[in-house]
């Protein structure tokens, strides 16, 4: 027993570690400013030539970024979530009223049929208006044979038919974790809150900004409304010019009939310490 | 030589414990016709209980000679007698063996312990502290491991130097991590560390030439305080933590962004001096220690042919510039071996990466890591952004961290030849 004790007391001794220095405790009150608007315009001179663009150069891909984000709001679903595979063409020009508006001849595959899925080809039209405040981008999209990739409709069902029940009410955080694991059924969840994202960054996203989602902080199911499955999300998006991590918490609808809707959207400051965002 | 001690050492384990106590090795050195003869006489005589490991052939070679205990004084003597020089190699035999086994058991739980290294999986700090350890220790030949300073808060640098010889032989620098949250590019760099190891043992080509004639400098972690901090927690507030873990102007905020850090048109565009933001260059060019540390280093080494920095995401393969949009002087063959390279790369498992400079594909940057080494004339500067390119961005499955190391080694290679085919 007195063996016992001294190498408990022994073993206790080697585990407690020093405390952490000040430099590690999270901050007080939390980071980030106040004011979710895009970083400063920097003097990139791609943006001030009109005419062909680098389909490889980042101006191209930001803009198709948008045709995308465009694209998944009216076409994404649980099953379904479009990436840029690659920008063949693009050009820009100036537009009356100080906007800017790309054409764009590109490929997107989807996510959700993996490396394998076959490549859609689209052609886009983004309009950045450059007006004193913010406002949203404008996008024209079409893309080839759309109808015809293989339809979801079994898998959507199937997965609304399983949530739409009066006691579902899932609840989880961290889609995917530290590690990039996601549980199977949590792919469409985090699909939709990706296509929910979009709507954000579609409607946030400028010609110095390139979005993606960096990952779901947290998803919780509401009650039904409607037939439809009410969820709300916080996620995290990424913009790659400034390398910033910014939060939102959303209120998602979605049905196989109506889709995707977004019904509120509040940014957050970033608190290290909150497990809820604040009210 | 090897071999035939540890067959003895088996066979003595296995029969008896003490076989060859006190017995001696001599080594026999002949310095004419007469004690060659002297000695193939010795030899013949096959009740002496002599054991000649080899055999007395000319004044060339010398002769070694395992001595049971019971015959050394007669043999030393007789030796003197003869004016035969020798010397012990060997004091006990026994102990020899014993030790050798020792060591033997030692390697193969070190070589089991690379061997038997999860590679397909996200290490914490200290275990890849650990592996850098063993993967030396089974490689002592050729790689030894470099303390080049300690962070901001007191973790020891270390880069693992690969290197066959020579006194401050061109050398190529990789690095990864220096922007915490990118695991990939640390993942990445243990399996690179390993993969030129076995390549260099097993001889396969091009890696055994280009350590005949250069060195390799290889920084699994560049930013050992931000990777620590973002093992903290799940929460997005330390997992997607980029910077370093410095104080800063502002005591609500840490950091710098260490790739902002460089004296390298610092204080342009591309940065922010708001130590709040994800790209704050810090107060001053190299005010991070991190970034000192490295500077230091590779300006009093003097001889770095090529500069590699290894982030994540976007599948990118960048070259300078970051500060400006303006062509570096060698842009046309940088593309050229970029372009390569990335060709290389696509070729194990069809993944695209685009080829540019860091300004044209990403944005202006300013402080930048690459463009520092580029205007310190090293020539061959890349950075890759590796996989992915948005879908899981940092937060990358572990399932593919093996084929991304796999094919990121096949441009690295490609770029390693280049640079050793092209000296400068």
């Amino acid at each position: 027993m007195k063996t016992f004790c001294s190498v408990w007391l022994l073993l206790s001794l080697v585990e407690l570690s020093p405390a952490p220095p000040a430099s590690q405790e999270p901050p007080l009150a939390c980071t980030g400013a106040p004011d979710p608007a895009p970083p400063q315009p920097e003097t990139a001179e791609d943006m001030a030539s009109t005419g062909d663009l680098e389909p490889t150069h980042y101006p191209a891909r930001r803009a198709a970024q948008v045709a995308l984000h465009y694209l998944n709001t009216h076409h994404g679903s649980p099953f379904r979530v479009f990436g840029l595979q690659q920008v063949h063409k693009a050009s820009a020009e100036d537009v009356g009223a100080g906007g800017r508006k790309y054409k764009l001849d590109f490929s997107v595959t989807d996510w959700g049929s993996g490396s394998a899925g076959p490549a859609l080809r689209c052609s886009a039209d983004v309009l950045f208006p450059r007006t004193e405040r913010h406002s949203a981008p404008e996008v024209q999209l079409h893309c080839e044979a759309l109808h015809q990739i293989n339809s979801t409709a079994q898998e959507d069902d199937a997965f609304y038919q399983k949530y739409i029940s009066p006691d579902s009410a899932v609840s989880a955080r961290d889609i995917p974790d530290s590690f990039g694991n996601m549980s199977e059924e949590m792919q469409p969840f985090w699909r939709l809150a990706r296509v929910a994202a979009s709507f954000i960054m579609l409607r946030e996203s400028s010609e110095n900004t390139e979005f993606n989602m960096a990952k779901v902080a947290s998803v919780t199911q509401q009650e039904s409304r409607e037939e439809q499955l009410m969820l709300e999300f916080v996620v995290l998006l990424h913009d790659f010019p400034s390398q910033e991590i910014v939060q939102w918490k959303l209120l998602a609808s979605w049905s196989p009939d109506r889709g995707v809707r977004v019904l509120q959207t509040e940014w957050q400051p970033r608190c290290p310490h909150a497990t809820k965002p604040p009210n | 030589m090897r071999l035939y001690l540890a067959v003895f050492a088996l066979l003595a384990a296995v029969h008896c414990e003490e076989l060859f106590n006190g017995d001696q090795v001599l080594r026999i050195h002949a310095e004419s016709e007469n004690h060659i003869q002297i000695l193939k006489k010795l030899e013949r005589d096959v009740d002496s209980g002599l054991d000649f490991w080899t055999h007395a052939v000319s004044t060339e070679q010398p002769v070694d000679i395992r001595v049971p205990h019971s015959s050394l004084y007669a043999l030393k003597d007789f030796l003197k007698k003869n004016n035969i020089p020798f010397t012990v190699i060997i004091n006990n035999v026994q102990e020899h063996l014993v030790r050798e086994r020792e060591e033997m058991v030692r390697n193969a739980k070190m070589e089991s312990k690379t061997k038997s290294f999860n590679f397909a999986a996200y290490h914490d700090l200290e275990t890849i502290y650990n592996f850098m350890d063993t993967l030396v220790a089974s490689h002592s030949n050729l790689i030894t491991k470099v303390n080049i300073g300690s962070t901001y808060e007191n973790r020891p640098m270390y880069v693992l130097k690969f290197s066959t010889g020579g006194e401050q032989r061109p050398a190529i620098w990789i690095d990864a991590g220096i922007h915490a949250r990118e695991w990939i590019s640390h993942a990445t760099a243990v399996w690179l560390a390993d993969r030129i190891a076995t390549d260099f043992k097993e001889n396969r080509a091009p890696v055994p030439s280009i350590l005949s004639q250069m060195d390799i400098y290889l920084m699994i972690v560049a930013n050992p305080d931000g990777y620590v901090f973002t093992h903290r927690s799940p929460n997005e507030f330390y997992r997607l933590w980029r910077k370093s873990r410095s104080a800063t102007s502002n005591p609500k905020c840490h950091g710098v962004d260490l790739n902002r850090n460089w004296d390298a048109e610092f204080g342009g565009p591309g940065a922010s001096d708001d130590p709040c933001a994800e790209d704050y260059r810090g107060p001053s060019a190299q005010s991070e220690i991190e970034v000192k540390n490295i500077a230091d280093f590779i300006m009093s080494h003097g001889n770095f042919k090529s500069f590699m920095t290894l982030h994540s995401y976007k599948q990118l393969l960048m070259y300078p510039y970051g500060y400006s949009g303006t062509d570096a002087p060698d842009r046309t063959e940088l593309h050229d071996v970029a372009t390569k390279a990335s060709k290389a790369l696509n070729s194990w498992h069809g993944t695209v990466y685009k080829v540019g400079s860091i300004f044209h594909t990403i944005d202006q940057a300013s402080g930048t890591s690459v463009d520092w080494a580029y205007l310190r004339g090293i020539k061959y500067s890349f950075a890759f952004a590796l996989r992915d390119t948005g879908e899981y961005g940092f937060l990358l499955p572990a399932d593919q961290i093996v084929s991304t190391a796999r094919e990121t080694w096949f441009a690295l290679r490609y770029i390693m030849k280049y640079v050793c085919d092209h000296p400068y």
